[in-house]
This record gives C-alpha cells, sequence and structure tokens, in this order.
C-alpha cells in the first residue's frame, strides 16, 4: 500500500477514491508517525530543554548542598521527566485531529488500537527514552550517588513508557478541547502516581543499598497492563472526542 | 421475566416521579439513624484509654473515608453503565456522584487532620493513608473538571465516565504502593478499620455512623440527581407541567 506519501497534509488519504481502503500496517503507521515526529524537531527538543533548564533552576532555589542535592536528586529528576512528558503529551493528537487525519484513522478497518499504540511508541521514542538516556549526567551534576545511574536510567526507560500511555488517555479526552493544557494536567497527575511513587522507590532503594529488582519488577507489570489498556482507553476517547 | 423495569430505569422521568415518593422516608430514615449513632458515639461510648475524648472524631471520619471511597465506584460504575446501555439518567447519576464524593473525601481528609494534631502532633503527614486520600480527591476532581469542560454534554458524559473507569483501575494500585513506598521509611500506620481492634462499645455506634452515611449518601445523591434531571430535562413536558408552565408556551 503506498500510504507514505508524509508530506500530504491529510496522510492516510493519499490513495484517492481508486483503490479500496485497507488498513496500514502497525510497521507503516510507526515509520509514518517517526518520519513525521523527526521533521518536527522542535517537539523532541523542547521537552529535553525544559527538562534540562528546570532541573537547572533547582540548585539555584532549594541551594547547592551536594549532600541535600543528593537526597533530593531522584525525585526532582523524575517528577520533571513526569512534567516534560506531561507537556508533551497535549500536542499528542492535536495534528492529526485538527486536519482530519485522525477521523480517518477512525474509519480504517482496524481497530484504532493499533494507530494509538504506534503514536504513543514514537512518542516516547522521541521523548521518554532521550530523558532517560540524559537522565545519568543530570544525576551527576545533581550529585547522585553512583550506585542510583544504573536505576534511574533504567527506571525511567520504563516508567516513561508507562506515562507515554497513560498521558495518551487524556490526551485523546481532551483533544476536542480549545485550551487543554491545565485541564490534561489535573486529570493525568493522579494517574502518575503508582509510576513515581516506584520509580524513585527503585533509585533510593538502590542508594540505600537494598535490591531494587521488585520495584522494577512492579514498574514493568504497570507497563505491561498500561500497553495492553491505555491505547484501548485512548482509542474510545478519540472516538467520543471526534462526536464532539 | 420482563426487563422492563431496567429500560423504565433508564427514563428521567421515572425517575423522578418513583423518587418523589421515596425521598421523605430516606431523608428521615438517614437523619434518624445518624442522630441515634452521633448522640450514641459522642455522648454514651466510652472514653479511649489512649487518647480520651479526642477519638470521637472517628465518628465523622471513618464513614466520611468509607463512602468516599464505595462513592468513586458509585460513580464510576453508573458512568460504565451509561456507557455501555447509553442510559441518559446513569451518566446524570455519575455526574451527581462527582461533587458528593469530592466532598466527602474533603471531610475525611479535613477531620484527619484534625483528628491528627492532638494525637500525632501533627495536621499532615505524608502517610500511606492520607496522599492515597488526597490522590482520591484529585481523581473526583479531574473528573468533575472534565465533564464540565465540553460544550456538548454526552460528550462530557462519556468522556467524564471514561476517566472515572480509568482511575478505577488505578485506586487499588495507589492503596498498595503507597504501603510499599513507605515501608521502607516508616512501618505501616493506622489500621483504623479493623474490627477486631476495637471494642464492642465504640464499634456500634460506628457501625451505626457508617449505615447512617450510606443512607444519607444515597438520599443526597437521589436529590442532587433529581435537580440535575431536571435542569437536563427543562425543555421537555413534563418537566413543564411538573413546574406548572405547561400552558405558558404552547409549543405542542
Amino acid at each position: 500500500m503506498g500510504v507514505d506519501s508524509v508530506a500530504d497534509t491529510s496522510r492516510y488519504s493519499a490513495q484517492g477514491q481508486t483503490a479500496p481502503v485497507s488498513a496500514p500496517s502497525f510497521y507503516t503507521l510507526l515509520r509514518t508517525e517517526f518520519t513525521l515526529a523527526v521533521r518536527q524537531r522542535s517537539d523532541i527538543v523542547n521537552p529535553l530543554l525544559f527538562f534540562v533548564t528546570v532541573l537547572a533552576m533547582m540548585p539555584l532555589g532549594i541551594g547547592p548542598e551536594p549532600d541535600m542535592l543528593a537526597r533530593m536528586a531522584a525525585g526532582l529528576i523524575w517528577v520533571m521527566a513526569l512534567l516534560a512528558t506531561l507537556l508533551s503529551q497535549e500536542s499528542l493528537f492535536r495534528g492529526d485531529y485538527e486536519d482530519g487525519s485522525l477521523e480517518q484513522l477512525a474509519l480504517q478497518p482496524q481497530p484504532l488500537y493499533f494507530p494509538v499504540l504506534a503514536k504513543v511508541l514514537v512518542h516516547w521514542v522521541v521523548t521518554g527514552l532521550p530523558l532517560a538516556v540524559l537522565s545519568p549526567l543530570l544525576g551527576m551534576m545533581l550529585n547522585l550517588g553512583d550506585a542510583g545511574y544504573w536505576p534511574l536510567f533504567a527506571s525511567l526507560a520504563i516508567g516513561t513508557a508507562t506515562l507515554s500511555l497513560i498521558g495518551a488517555v487524556g490526551a485523546a479526552l481532551t483533544v476536542a478541547l480549545r485550551r487543554p493544557g491545565l485541564l490534561l494536567a489535573l486529570i493525568i497527575m493522579p494517574l502518575y502516581v503508582p509510576v513515581l511513587i516506584f520509580g524513585t522507590g527503585a533509585v533510593q532503594a538502590a542508594l540505600d543499598g537494598y535490591p531494587y529488582g521488585p520495584q522494577m519488577a512492579i514498574l514493568g507489570a504497570i507497563l505491561a497492563a498500561s500497553a495492553a489498556l491505555a491505547p484501548l482507553a485512548a482509542a474510545g476517547a478519540i472516538r467520543i472526542s471526534l462526536e464532539n | 421475566m420482563s426487563w422492563q423495569w431496567f429500560h423504565r430505569l433508564g427514563s428521567p422521568r421515572w425517575f423522578y416521579q418513583k423518587t418523589s415518593a421515596w425521598l421523605p422516608w430516606l431523608g428521615a430514615a438517614s437523619v434518624l439513624v445518624l442522630v441515634i449513632g452521633a448522640v450514641w458515639g459522642l455522648g454514651f461510648a466510652p472514653q479511649d484509654a489512649k487518647q480520651g475524648n479526642s477519638y470521637r472524631i472517628i465518628y465523622i471520619h471513618v464513614p466520611a473515608a468509607f463512602l468516599a471511597l464505595a462513592g468513586y465506584y458509585i460513580m464510576a460504575i453508573s458512568g460504565a453503565i451509561g456507557l455501555i446501555w447509553k442510559m441518559k439518567l446513569s451518566f446524570v447519576v455519575m455526574r451527581a456522584a462527582a461533587p458528593i464524593g469530592a466532598a466527602l473525601t474533603f471531610l475525611a481528609l479535613f477531620t484527619g487532620a484534625v483528628w491528627g494534631k492532638p494525637t500525632w502532633g501533627t495536621y499532615w503527614v505524608w502517610d500511606a493513608r492520607i496522599t492515597s486520600m488526597l490522590i482520591l480527591l484529585f481523581l473526583y476532581l479531574g473528573v468533575m473538571a472534565l465533564s464540565g469542560a465540553f460544550a456538548r454534554e454526552q460528550s462530557g458524559d462519556k468522556a467524564s465516565a471514561l476517566l472515572a473507569l480509568v482511575g478505577t483501575v488505578n485506586i487499588p494500585i495507589i492503596y498498595k504502593s503507597v504501603d510499599w513506598w513507605f515501608t521502607l521509611h516508616q512501618p505501616a500506620t493506622l489500621k483504623l478499620t479493623e474490627a477486631s481492634t476495637i471494642d464492642p462499645s465504640m464499634f456500634y455506634p460506628l457501625l451505626t455512623m457508617i449505615a447512617g452515611f450510606y443512607l444519607f449518601y444515597a438520599w443526597v445523591l437521589i436529590l442532587h440527581t433529581r435537580s440535575l434531571v431536571l435542569q437536563r430535562e427543562w425543555r421537555t413536558q413534563w418537566v413543564r407541567e411538573l413546574l406548572g408552565q405547561s400552558t405558558a408556551k404552547g409549543e405542542g
């Protein structure tokens, strides 16, 4: 199927009227989303810049004592990662909603689950994963202990994927609203709490010299559950938003 | 067996007319049970060995916390019924349940803080129970905010029902995780609801208060649902007749 012509504003109606519409494969969806994401560089860079900038503010605000920073490092980095994910999430479905692609996707003869999953996956690859990769560096700047680097990276890598999945539900629920920013934060933040708790818990356990496997296992379990359920809920939310 | 009652249940008009007869009884019963429980608990239950009289706030605190949690499930389940069977009325119940649940959650948090000062020496600690109740309050507020954000009423109904359902998945996770979270730092505190640790002379008034709160909750929920029904259906014939305006505008 020739649905790779990304240049079209409405991506999924590129075939014209001749061929009967068939659903794009998951790989095609992924590649389209990824190409789009790469071409929108600011969407990738801005969350990272936000993440780094706000973390640089923290020692200015609370004081530069290394001991205190060390104690707060994991929590600060985690909360900032959460906010950066949240901020980048607002635009997850917005462009597609505005140019009608979302409606086209909803009309495809396949569950909306897969397009949503593809979008979330790409969102995580371009925002969550770089955050996780960057986190040891920031951890070093905040005087995080040596034992904490690996757990910080691993918990952020798993955790931000979950955050992307959960946030997609909120983004889908609010896509039809004109100014969803604060509302999105209000409805999604409580759902982020378990991820935050186990993410920081893993790092803290490692720093205190305890095994952090249990926390990582729970993070993985939450990720598995959200990967199965969140795209379903987001797909339902998209259909509700399209009625609006 | 006929399913007619189930379909009737979805009719706001039927609901309004039926509940008119129940309301006085429900209201009287809830006030009666609450008064009995309050007098029994505040006046006749013995003093606590450690906390003296300050423990008596339990008779407000625990029932409010119970209903705050049960109210979330009532909200989420009625939202789910609305999504599945497309019943108008159950969305109305969901919307009515949200502010009541939020108010009860706030009451539980507030009485907890008041109780915490004399017993723990502080109004607030980041304890497992307290934090999870705060999250519950945010969940309620999120549902309320989302349901009000849509221009189209039906979209707001469905969206907030979906959010309430997603939040349901979260509640048990929050409970357990926050317990695990703090086992590293301090042992789990407060097992208020375990019947075995409390003397029957204190426990029975507490049970009475819980029953009273349940009745009160049902009463307020029905009252609020009825007012929302009137707001939504104000254009219909039966509401106009009810309000004595049937002849005011002759639109047929």
